[in-house]
């Protein structure tokens, strides 16, 4: 089985109407949006949600006035200002609580409780591609890298329990935790780069994370036609930094006008130049050695 | 004044919201980028940076000689970063979130904290009247975001003085660590159903952290009105509409500021401030 994950270094590269467009270049294959943040792919491909499950993150502390004595010990310890006092009365702030749990361990009268909290939630549905595995962390909430690795497993275990070779992953934005958690143990990675500086510059930095994690990388262009100069300069650190270029595709409204039919670019206009584009991208993507497909029994 | 802008997610325009609005004001201020992860606010201001600090985060280091293999900082830690066998302990800084608990529960004193560096504060000027600039830089393969946005943070204009933050994308613990004890939130949004979608969990994220807030809706005309309907039914103030024009895209693709290109801009941005002074709380209004 093979994982593809699109990423972009930064949202609004067009990474989901991509990942979207390629949907229906396979007949079978599972979806995995990993973009727990700000999940769009369900936009596009209106899932018809099957099973719905609670996220149960991670944990939280919650002091009880009645146990408290007010000796001050949490408040002492807590590295992450998480702990109010005010005239005696002793308080957590959600917002800053890291759910480390040391308050609670420590607490000389054990007044601190720590329940479970649910920081999302995790589907999977139908989709007219195939299955789809996605989820929505709650606001404010952390562990996003937690729940991207379990969206990705359940996309992996789903995926070879129903004899489906690919899954095409929608990755999130940025390099950090949950970027980190959608590419372990992926087959490759496609970053969808735009010809900007900003574009080069966060290209760059998924680059280097690939490199780091030794995940093999691809990029492909977006709206390259928006400015040459960069787009040539994307191609010449492709080259440098040992990523195939699978691509450029062209600036064009279909991408915009598809997203509000609730429609992938192929289905609504697979003549359009920017469609031309999407397949060949698919073609070189698919045939990379990192990527070829074991035959199925 | 510190102004904070958001989105629910990346590539919706926040950083040319952040440098044009800075480069626009005709007060001293400080430019914060926030989004450490894909810092790009340095490439539309070129700032000189001056000094660099890097942020450092304590994690534990066992001493074998004294640890009795209790296990105990094993069991305290909830990120599963020490790893206890029978005669051996391995530590996964990556995994610790420095809350020092294993420090303090271990009998033996034999955890100490060394350093662990996240990442790296930047901080200069920018070739324009009156600005200071700050940045983090979060080290490749490191994933603890929050202690590098808080240290960019501490480098905010003085009392009176404005500081604007590019926020990072998102509505999880990154993205509060940048508003949080922010005067106001600016929202930049496009009109797609995209677009949409992460504007309602941006908003969502604000209204949880009770501050106050407005929309600029940018590339205007390039999709639907579904945006506009959502902002009059949520009684979200529409600040600024930038249209969806080449000649922007353009620009922003070589690093320009609008405002270098497009004079009449500049007294849009200021409008902006006079907007926002509006619906702040009035006293963090420099005059
Ligand atoms: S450590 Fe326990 S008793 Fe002491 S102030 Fe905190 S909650 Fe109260
Ligand atoms: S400091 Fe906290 S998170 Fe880090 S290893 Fe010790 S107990 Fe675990």
């Amino acid at each position: 089985m093979k994982e593809l994950v699109i990423l972009s270094g930064k949202g609004g590269t067009g990474k989901t109407s991509l990942t979207a467009a390629f949907a229906g270049l396979k007949s079978s294959l599972m979806l995995c949006d990993a973009d727990v943040d700000a999940a769009d792919l369900h936009l596009i491909m209106a899932p018809d949600v099957q099973e719905t499950h609670d996220f149960v993150g991670g944990n939280e502390a919650v002091i009880d006035p009645d146990r408290c004595t007010g000796c001050g010990t949490c408040l002492e310890l807590c590295r992450f200002d998480a702990i109010d006092e005010n005239q005696g009365e002793y308080t957590v702030d959600v917002l800053n609580c890291e759910g480390c749990g040391v308050c609670v361990d420590m607490c000389p009268e054990s007044a601190i409780d720590f329940p479970r909290k649910t920081c999302g939630q995790w589907f999977v549905s139908h989709t007219r591609f195939g299955p789809m595995v996605h989820a929505r962390l709650g606001i404010a909430e952390e562990n996003s890298g937690r729940l991207v690795a379990l969206v990705r497993e359940q996309a992996k275990k789903r995926a070879r329990d129903a004899h489906i070779d690919l899954i095409l992953t929608d990755g999130p934005p940025g390099i950090g935790c949950p970027v980190i958690a959608s590419i372990g143990q992926a087959s490759a990675i496609l970053i969808v780069a735009e010809p900007t500086v900003s574009g080069i510059h966060d290209m760059k930095r998924v680059g280097e994370l690939a490199a780091h994690f030794k995940i093999p990388a691809m990029v492909c262009i977006n709206k390259f036609d928006l400015n040459l100069d960069q787009t040539r300069a994307i191609e010449t650190i492709a080259r440098e930094k040992n990523i195939l270029v699978a691509g450029k595709i062209p600036f064009d409204p279909a991408f915009t006008k598809a997203m509000i039919q609730i429609q992938t670019l192929l289905e609504y206009d697979d003549t359009c130049p920017a469609a031309k584009a999407v397949r060949n991208i698919w073609e070189t993507v698919m045939t990379h050695p990192a990527m070829k497909l074991e035959r199925l029994m | 004044m510190i102004i904070s802008i958001a989105s629910g997610k990346g590539g919706t325009g926040k950083t040319t919201v952040a440098a044009n609005l800075a480069a626009s004001l005709n007060q001293p201020v400080t430019v914060l980028d926030c989004d450490v992860e894909e810092p790009n606010l340095h490439l539309f201001l070129h700032p000189d940076i001056q000094s660099r600090e890097k942020v450092i985060a304590p994690v534990p280091e066992i001493d074998l000689d004294r640890c009795t293999f209790c296990k105990k900082c094993m069991d305290i830690c909830r990120f599963n970063a020490i790893a206890v066998t029978a005669n051996t302990v391995v530590t996964f800084p990556e995994l610790c979130h420095s809350c020092g608990g294993c420090t303090v529960i271990c009998p033996e004193n034999a955890v100490t904290e060394k350093e662990r560096i996240l990442g790296t504060v930047e901080t200069g000027t920018v070739p324009l009247p009156d600005m200071n600039f700050g940045q983090g830089l979060l080290d490749i393969g490191q994933v603890m975001v929050p202690p590098v946005i808080r240290q960019v943070k501490s480098h905010r204009a003085p009392d009176q003085g404005i500081t604007l933050i590019d926020a990072p994308p998102g509505t999880s613990c990154p993205v509060i660590a940048a508003m949080k004890d922010t005067d106001f939130v600016i929202l930049v949004t496009e009109p797609t159903p995209f677009g949409l979608n992460d504007l309602k969990l941006a908003v969502e994220t604000v209204r949880l952290l009770n501050i106050p807030h407005g929309l600029i809706i940018n590339r205007a005309g390039m999709g639907d009105d579904a945006v506009y309907a959502y902002a009059k039914d949520k009684n979200l103030p529409v600040l600024m509409e930038i249209p969806y024009d080449k000649a922007i895209a353009q620009a922003y693709s070589k690093g320009d500021l609008i405002i270098s290109q497009q004079e009449d801009y500049k007294e849009k941005f200021q409008t902006l401030y006079k907007k926002i002074c509006l619906l702040a709380d009035s006293e963090k209004c420099a005059p």
